[in-house]
């Protein structure tokens, strides 16, 4: 028995809107990055299973490798810069993130 | 696959042989050529923005479709490549300085690959490559927000960044995805006959709009500039609103009419609503900012939103205005941006809009150009701002957008406002200890001239218009 291409869809579909859901409510830098991660791979899903299920060339799941590639190089970059803001504050809480403000 | 394909992309193999050769300078070069680092990269990227000039005669599709590139296309890559020299030139004082001294070369190769990647947005014919570009062109940024390491300002405006750069880049992504799901193709031009504007189509559309909305920092998707134009080096800042803005709105000119042209009525009414927002929220929010760099930051968004009146044109002539409008809004803001980096190292905590009281009596010639950088952004006649705005204005109006145009009338009165206040905090205020006179720099000097010049002559020469109206498509 072959999984119906919807339900794919609709487990993207709610992975990508918890990820939206918690970027904008937590309050950890960590727990953003973990969010934002969830909607890419939202993003990875879709690719995959459009061209599994609709086309018989090769050009969503090359999307989806170079999605998950540039995804790890943001995550570097991100956690890089989220360490240096640890070293700065000794903190990663959301709240003490409000020195730029008039 | 024929790799002589790759010869054919002259901007971006230039651009890439510099990176090399200023990858191995930074690793070999000592002691006293590392002092004539600086003016290295300078010529280097002189002689790259000749080769881009010249470069492409006639139009040149590579890779299936993937790549293509012509001469208007290598014109704005090359104006974007000017930007940036006047960007690097302005940094050498900055670059100087005893924490940033051992990471100079780290700069340079930092953004020259964003560059890469804004010429990849311009050339791209196919999402997988725009979406790469648009990555290469926002990573590299971020480490560049942050790039002081050691001053919190820094780290929170990257983080603030990068978090905004990957959440709106992940939105794009899914409309995408659905633009692939429902076309079955990515190549731009397969894909324009395709679309019909069903309802995923406009899903698709408006979630597209988020991931460039971002980079030209259109009202909606905002919240980022601010902090982090304040928190990044000023360089940083100045790179941010011309080049990084500049290139996105290219970007997202040439996608509006080469994928989604079979839905202008759609993408119209978004620009008209996004347009109408970033204009007039913008404008009352810089009113109120004492930080310069943060009110930079806010014109930079209605800036945008006067843009945004060229791209809702869609036609060739949209296209000149668009690309006459950035180039004028380059000289002009880097200008002022020339003026903030050298009294920045004078004022503790920010440069605020009353550290300028009295800056005429005590550094003449700054407050002049000053002067004439706010007055063209504000668009008062005899400067290039004047100018490129009327175009703006006359493109909107030729595509039957009156109101949108009225109101950004309007808006221009407001801004005219704020500009003047430093204006006036230049000239008639009094101040018992104004900044100390400043000497720039020789570096700093140049891009100051070629600021002034550009303010004073872009407007006036009409053949710049000219010509850039015979380039466009």
């Amino acid at each position: 028995m072959i999984i119906p291409a919807e339900y794919y869809l609709v487990l993207s579909a709610v992975l990508f809107f918890i990820g939206v859901f918690g970027f904008f409510t937590r309050r950890n830098l960590v727990s953003l990055l973990i969010s934002t991660e969830l909607m890419l791979n939202a993003v990875d899903i879709n690719f995959a299973v459009f061209n599994a299920y609709c086309y018989d060339h090769l050009e969503g799941y090359i999307f989806t490798l170079f999605g998950i590639g540039i995804a790890a190089a943001e995550t570097a970059v991100a956690i890089a810069i989220i360490i240096n803001v640890y070293r700065n504050m000794k903190t990663i809480h959301i709240k003490n993130l409000r020195e730029l403000k008039d | 696959m024929n790799y002589l394909e790759f010869l054919l992309m002259r901007p971006e193999i230039s651009l890439l042989s510099i990176f090399v050769i200023i990858f191995l300078f930074d690793l070999m070069a000592t002691g006293r050529y590392r002092r004539i680092f600086h003016g290295i990269v300078c010529l280097l990227m002189l002689a790259h923005t000749y080769i881009c000039m010249t470069g492409s005669a006639e139009e040149i599709t590579l890779f299936g479709g993937m790549y293509y590139n012509n001469p208007m296309l290598s014109f704005m890559k090359a104006m974007l490549t000017c930007g940036s020299i006047l960007v690097i030139l302005q940094a050498n004082r900055w670059l100087r300085s005893a924490s940033t001294y051992y990471k100079q070369g780290e700069f340079y190769i930092l953004m020259l690959s964003t560059l890469i990647g804004m010429y990849f947005m311009l050339s791209a014919r196919h999402f997988l490559l725009l979406f790469i570009g648009i990555e290469l062109a926002s990573l590299p940024l971020a480490c560049l927000v942050a790039f002081d390491k050691y001053r919190h300002h820094s780290a929170e405006a990257g983080i603030k960044y990068i978090l905004s750069s990957m959440f709106s880049s992940a939105v794009m992504l899914y409309g995408i995805s659905f633009l692939y799901g429902s076309c079955g193709t990515l190549y731009f031009s397969d894909m324009a006959t395709i679309l019909s504007g069903s309802p995923i189509h406009i899903f698709a559309l408006v979630m597209f709009f988020a991931g460039l909305g971002f980079k030209i920092s259109l009202v909606p998707f905002h919240l980022w500039t601010a902090d982090s134009y304040q928190g990044a080096p000023t360089v940083v800042t100045a790179y941010l609103s011309v080049i990084s803005k500049g290139a996105a709105v290219f970007t997202l000119f040439i996608v509006l009419t080469k994928v989604f042209a079979n839905m202008i009525v759609e993408w119209q009414a978004i620009i008209y609503i996004l347009t109408i927002a970033s204009i007039t929220i913008a404008n009352l929010f810089a009113i109120k900012q004492h930080d310069i760099k943060r009110f930079m930051a806010f014109s930079s968004i209605s800036q945008a939103g006067y843009i945004m009146l060229a791209v809702i044109n869609g036609t060739a002539h949209g296209m000149t205005a668009m690309v006459f409008y950035i180039l004028v809004y380059i000289v002009a803001n880097l200008a002022v941006f020339g003026v903030i980096e050298s009294i920045e190292h004078q004022c503790t905590d920010g440069v605020k809009r009353e550290d300028f009281n009295g800056f005429y009596r005590s550094n003449p010639r700054l407050a002049f150009l000053m002067t004439l950088a706010l007055f063209s952004l504000a668009g008062i006649p005899p400067f290039a701002g004047f100018f490129s705005k009327f175009f703006v204005f006359m493109s909107a109006f030729d595509a039957g957008f009156m109101i949108l145009v009225f109101i950004a009338l309007i808006n221009t009165v407001i801004s005219l406002y704020y500009y003047l206040l430093i204006v006036k905090a230049m000239f008639i205020n009094q101040n018992d200890n104004p900044i100390k006179p400043i000497k720039c720099d020789l570096f700093t000097r140049i891009s100051l001239t070629f600021c002034l010049l550009g303010i004073v002559f872009l407007g006036i020469c009409s053949f710049v218009y000219i010509n850039i109206d015979k380039l466009s498509f």
